[in-house]
């Protein structure tokens, strides 16, 4: 039955052009711009290179401390987590850097933008950055203080051309670096990854960093694995009563989270409860569904209307043997039919837009694409759509009197 | 006594809406034996094509009984209706009803549509049904393309295609000029005496009506004779 459906689908919609094009265009424009959400959304938050540990990643990006009369939201300092949280149990590593900040060198006459990142060993151990050349510092150039630098391709480029990298010199906010390694770019909305050269925490301007509670760092931890997380976490949240805090603060909140969890924290300003990311959630659900709802109404409008120019091939069915159910599969198919197809030429149509968003430079080091996940998001996007704005219209023409509808009427 | 193909009993039909009542047929006794040809006559308004729509299943009476082949339908549900509908019944309207998206070979198929029947099997019987019209050389054509006696062809394999027992036509002559109206009663007579389907038709014009064998006569929503 239902290639019988399909077939008469096809053959309906091949031949109601106007129809069809108006449909497969609202259609397709509404879901285009939901996959490139979905696609975007899966870049910033997804599991890529380097982030390839995702599954048991944690980061911690802001802390709020809390008093009677004032509160402070922002990341936390170095002393917070080196005198707090450095031996959590379920934890493999823990990784501390400064938050990427633009910084000016003067190479050859021209004065070059760089984000600076500076970092730990473990940075390099969490995540899985595939070196194209060199290597990363190690634990004794932290401890050492050596001025040594890991770039990305695109300084690499700014500074050496198509030449080799490691072991020569480069200039950033003022201090001078050899370089040991060569990284692929990663895009800036990746803010835990991305930066374009990565320097020990340890080569800092000044010491003051290490006593500080609050500013600037943001941590890594990586948990034993994803069974762990939950420890990870109810410790984290046991060793926050400890923490001494500046005394106009009587109370600390954090988590370590999925970089997801923190935004969502950041975005409600809510570091009590740990219901962020739930509502965040359900808010981007729900502005994907209204904004299918405007396009869906006039389809189920336009549905309905044709209900006149059908009625007597509904009419035809009927007597010759269609169930009222029979009908309403048929013309649910036929907008399900719709909309699967309009949902194939948006992710089409939105690779093309990806890749020229990515050309553009428009965010720096973007490599948006479409993957299996996006495809299965712009499916059920589609299939969705197909059966929201289906249902009524198909129920509404089921149930037409078959006599009212063989003589023309639609009651 | 043979069982009746066709039976109404004491049958009534009232139309209601919030402030009148309009009794369409009342008291209607009627019997239809298996593989006769009946023709229904009577003014516009008269009832006839309620009369069809019970018959054929498309409506239900206010009161009375409709039974086909001896099993009562009226209080059946809409699954069953349709299944008896689609296996029992072929309809041939005055204005054809062609789906006009379709070929004239799926317009054809639609009663098979709705039966376990494979699409091969399904266009055989279609083209089967086609030929018996004598419109084979038209299958791919669609209905806007066909003069009006051909779209009656197309309908009428469309009702025979399931090789129904009782053919209900409203009409099928009424939008045709008088040759192509005879081609159409000569297909339908054809019909009922090679194939002994049952066949009732509704029509204003005394000469197809007197080539069926029997004539019943309606007024004002009962019958007359």
């Amino acid at each position: 039955m239902l290639r019988n459906y399909l077939t008469v689908s096809l053959k309906i919609l091949g031949r109601r052009k106007y129809f069809t094009f108006v449909s497969l265009f609202g259609i397709g424009f509404t879901l285009l711009v939901l996959t490139l959400a979905a696609a975007m959304l899966d870049h910033v938050f997804g599991a890529y290179p380097p982030e390839t540990r995702a599954a048991r990643t944690l980061s911690v990006q802001a802390v709020r401390m809390q008093g009677k009369e004032s509160t402070s939201t922002g990341p936390a300092g170095y002393a917070f987590y080196d005198r707090y949280f450095r031996d959590l149990p379920g934890v493999e590593r823990l990784s501390l850097m400064t938050q990427p900040s633009t910084v000016v060198s003067y190479w050859k006459g021209a004065r070059l933008k760089s984000i600076l990142k500076r970092t730990d060993e473990n940075y390099f151990r969490i995540l899985d950055f595939d070196f194209s050349e060199g290597g990363p510092f190690g634990e004794a150039d932290v401890e050492s203080g050596r001025f040594v630098a890991v770039i990305n391709e695109t300084t690499r480029q700014k500074f050496f051309g198509a030449g080799k990298a490691v072991g020569e010199s480069i200039e950033a906010d003022g201090q001078t670096f050899t370089v040991v390694g060569v990284v692929p770019d990663v895009p800036v909305y990746r803010l835990l990854a991305n930066g374009d050269i990565y320097v020990p925490l340890t080569t800092a301007k000044s010491d003051d960093y290490k006593t500080k509670l609050r500013g600037g760092i943001l941590a890594l931890f990586l948990a034993k694995d994803a069974g762990s997380i939950p420890l990870v976490q109810q410790e984290f949240k046991a060793r926050l009563s400890k923490v001494e805090l500046p005394e106009q603060f009587d109370r600390v909140y954090a988590m370590p989270e999925t970089p997801f969890a923190s935004v969502a924290r950041l975005f409600f300003g809510d570091f009590e409860s740990d219901s962020a990311s739930g509502r965040l959630l359900a808010l981007l659900l729900t502005a994907a569904f209204l904004f299918m709802l405007l396009p869906a109404v006039n389809l189920v409008n336009l549905n309905v209307s044709r209900a006149l120019e059908r009625a007597s091939e509904i009419g035809v069915r009927r007597a010759f043997g269609a169930s009222a159910r029979d009908l309403m599969l048929q013309f649910l198919f036929e907008n399900v039919i719709v909309s699967v197809v309009g949902g194939v030429l948006a992710l089409v149509a939105s690779a093309f837009l990806l890749a020229a968003l990515n050309g553009s430079g428009l965010i720096p080091y973007a490599h948006f694409s479409l993957n299996f996940r996006i495809a299965a998001w712009g499916f059920g996007f589609a299939l969705a759509f197909g059966v929201v704005s289906g249902v009524w219209p198909a129920w509404r023409l089921s149930r037409l009197n078959p006599i009212a509808a063989l003589s023309g009427g639609t009651r | 006594m043979s069982v009746p193909m066709i039976r109404l009993e004491n049958v009534e039909k009232v139309y209601r809406t919030d402030r009148i009542e309009t009794v369409a047929l009342s008291g209607v006794n009627l019997d239809i034996e298996e593989g006769e040809f009946v023709s229904i006559m009577g003014p516009s308004g008269c009832g006839k094509s309620t009369l069809m729509h019970l018959m054929g299943l498309l409506d239900a009476p206010s009161k009375g009984k409709v039974s086909l082949a001896g099993a009562p339908v009226t209080d059946a549900s809409d699954k069953a209706l349709a299944r008896l509908r689609n296996e029992s019944i072929g309809f041939v309207f005055q204005s054809f009803h062609l789906i006009p998206d379709l070929s004239v070979l799926d317009n054809v198929e639609i009663p098979l549509l709705y039966r376990k029947i494979g699409a091969a099997e399904r266009r055989k019987a279609a083209e089967a049904a086609l030929e018996r019209v004598g419109l084979s050389a038209r299958k791919h054509h669609f209905p806007s393309q066909l003069s009006g006696g051909q779209q009656q062809r197309v309908a009428i394999a469309r009702a025979i295609v399931g090789k129904p027992r009782i053919l209900l036509a409203d009409e099928p002559t009424g939008n045709l000029d008088s040759q192509m109206g005879d081609e159409i009663l000569s297909i339908l007579q054809d019909l009922n005496t090679q194939e002994r389907t049952t066949l009732v038709m509704v029509t204003h014009d005394p000469r197809q009506a007197e080539k069926t064998a029997r004539t019943i006569r309606m007024f004002d929503g009962r019958r007359v004779n």
